[in-house]
């Protein structure tokens, strides 16, 4: 069975932490990563919800900020490689088009590991 | 309950809820020591509370709540040297508390948060007394390390930050809910405070120094004010600015502390992480097309940003970005700034014939100086060039600033 496993935070608590004090849960995290190499797939570090876009499907309302509603649940999500959040969105409003209803959260990834190798030389973000 | 494995787990959970909670509590108490030292008082049970308990959930709620009980309990024991104990301020308490509770919806601190930040900056304040109060109280960093960024002592910093807190409980701080056009109008005042603390650790060629941290600040308390106000393009200007040039932090400067131009900087040593951020702030900031002077410098920033190589560089596109930055917000050091893609577009005469107006103005100006020196020398005119360098130096602002037209001189003479 494949799991996705999503982290959530507050980043309230995430954002005042200093370069140091994130290296230093990174590395952390690494030692894991390592134990686990061969059950890893792809790995993702998103933006902070300052860099999301939201778009409301039914009434095709693009607002900025993350998706903030309790009533839906997160049920999947894509990766898309684009030139910019224009195009992110008309991709988007296509995917609205052939699936009406709640929303699509559009987030810029930070860092990815597309094939979840050990996180080694990862650039500090 | 076990603890999360993080570094100084409690530290960092105060110091992110502080600015969240510093705000409640000015609201409530309408004083800014009191709310200081109701928020030490909730800290100090916090370190004596969450080792044993666990963190709660809502760290900020958990502060107001018993910050706000302590400094009540406080007032009434005070209250009880001189008089009978207020059996009706006692027995509302817990109804007190349930308001409290309520009025803690995301609605209400954003404006909380707004209005900590606006009292920082005071119009009556000068630039550096709002630094350091902001520095103080929303980021709570220590007098010490103030003290030090602005090289100066402690107790020196002390007395300004207290100076500037009496200025402003002279003055009146706005309590009532802002209209939209006092909330736009705080907002341009915050926006501008957080670019001084910015700027104040950008101009430090130390990257471990106290001062660089303040770069990383300025960006903290502008992602914070995004998250409350998500939908403001300056804002997602002023944070992508913020973001491209601290992006070079590690290239700015050489060994010796001198400062590196951009066209000679190891662009591999630029922050692709912030750059990136960076440029998703601007395109998310593009799509409300109402364009702003933050907006618009981040947008050359980010064209620097893009180009590999300084060969790579889109001058066309910055002459443009300029020429609006020149229609938003007129000032000769725009100008001044459009000359170099003049240079590069046109050559060193046409942009020294473009900032031979600004002599007056720019007199005074270390860059002015640096600049038309720079294109005299590349017009072989060099006992002019000298002149102008020797200007800039004896205006320079920072040692990293000097070492920089020594250079150049040095190169006059060889």
């Amino acid at each position: 069975m494949r799991y996705t496993i999503l982290c959530y935070h507050n980043e309230d608590i995430t954002s005042a932490w200093t370069e140091e004090e994130d290296a230093e849960v990174i590395e952390n995290l690494k030692a894991v990563n390592r134990k686990w190499a061969r059950n890893f797939g792809p790995i993702v570090r998103l933006m902070p919800t300052s860099a999301a876009t939201t778009l409301r499907k039914s009434e095709n309302i693009v607002t900025d900020g993350p998706f903030a509603e309790t009533k839906e649940q997160l049920l999947g999500f894509y990766v898309v490689d684009v030139e910019n959040l224009d195009v992110a969105l008309q991709i988007a409003r296509e995917m609205a088009d052939a699936n009406p209803g709640g929303a699509y959260e559009l987030r810029p990834i930070a860092l990815s590991y597309p094939d979840g190798e050990a996180i080694e030389d990862a650039p500090t973000p | 309950m076990p603890q999360p494995p993080e570094p100084d787990w409690i530290e960092t959970r105060l110091v992110g809820a502080r600015p969240q909670a510093i705000a409640a509590l000015l609201r409530y108490f309408r004083d800014l020591d009191l709310a200081e030292e109701a928020f030490q008082e909730a800290c100090l049970r916090a370190l004596g509370s969450w080792p044993k308990n666990g963190p709660p959930r809502d760290a900020a709620g958990w502060l107001i709540m018993v910050g706000r009980n302590a400094a009540i309990d406080h007032k009434r024991r005070q209250a009880r040297l001189t008089a009978l104990p207020d059996e009706a301020a006692i027995s509302d308490r817990e109804d007190a508390e349930a308001a409290l509770v309520e009025r803690l919806d995301a609605a209400d601190y954003r404006d909380d948060i707004l209005r900590l930040l606006f009292v920082c900056c005071h119009p009556d304040l000068p630039a550096t007394q709002q630094i350091a109060l902001a520095l103080r109280i929303v980021s709570g960093l220590p007098v010490r390390r103030i003290a030090a960024a602005f090289l100066v002592g402690d107790r020196a910093m002390e007395q300004r930050i207290t100076r500037a807190k009496a200025r402003i409980a002279r003055a009146d701080i706005p309590f009532e809910t802002p209209g939209p056009a006092e909330r736009a109008e705080r907002f341009a005042a915050v926006s501008a405070m957080i670019y001084l603390v910015f700027n104040e650790g950008y101009t430090d060629a130390n990257p471990q120094g106290e001062r660089a941290a303040l770069c990383d600040e300025a960006i903290r308390l502008a992602r914070l004010m995004l998250r409350l106000f998500p939908a403001e393009p300056e804002m997602m200007g002023l944070l992508a600015l913020m973001l491209l040039q601290h992006s070079r932090r590690k290239a700015r400067f050489d060994k010796t502390g001198a400062a590196i131009l951009l066209e000679d900087q190891d662009r591999t040593l630029w922050n692709r992480g912030r750059i990136a951020e960076a440029l998703a702030m601007i395109d998310k900031a593009m799509l409300h097309r109402q364009p702003g002077p933050y907006q618009i410098q981040a947008a050359i920033a980010a064209l620097h940003a893009r180009a590999e190589r300084p060969e790579d560089t889109d001058w066309g596109g910055i002459d443009a970005l300029y020429q609006a930055l020149e229609r938003h917000a007129p000032s000769p050091v725009v100008t001044l700034n459009r000359s170099v893609a003049i240079w590069k577009l046109h050559g060193p005469e046409a942009a020294l014939e473009m900032i031979a107006p600004l002599a007056g103005p720019l007199d005074g100006y270390f860059y002015f100086h640096g600049v038309r020196g720079n294109l005299l020398e590349r017009l072989g005119r060099k006992s002019e060039a000298r002149d102008a360098f020797g200007r800039a130096i004896a205006l320079a602002n920072t040692p990293a600033e000097a070492a920089h037209i020594r250079k150049h001189l040095d190169r006059l003479e060889g």
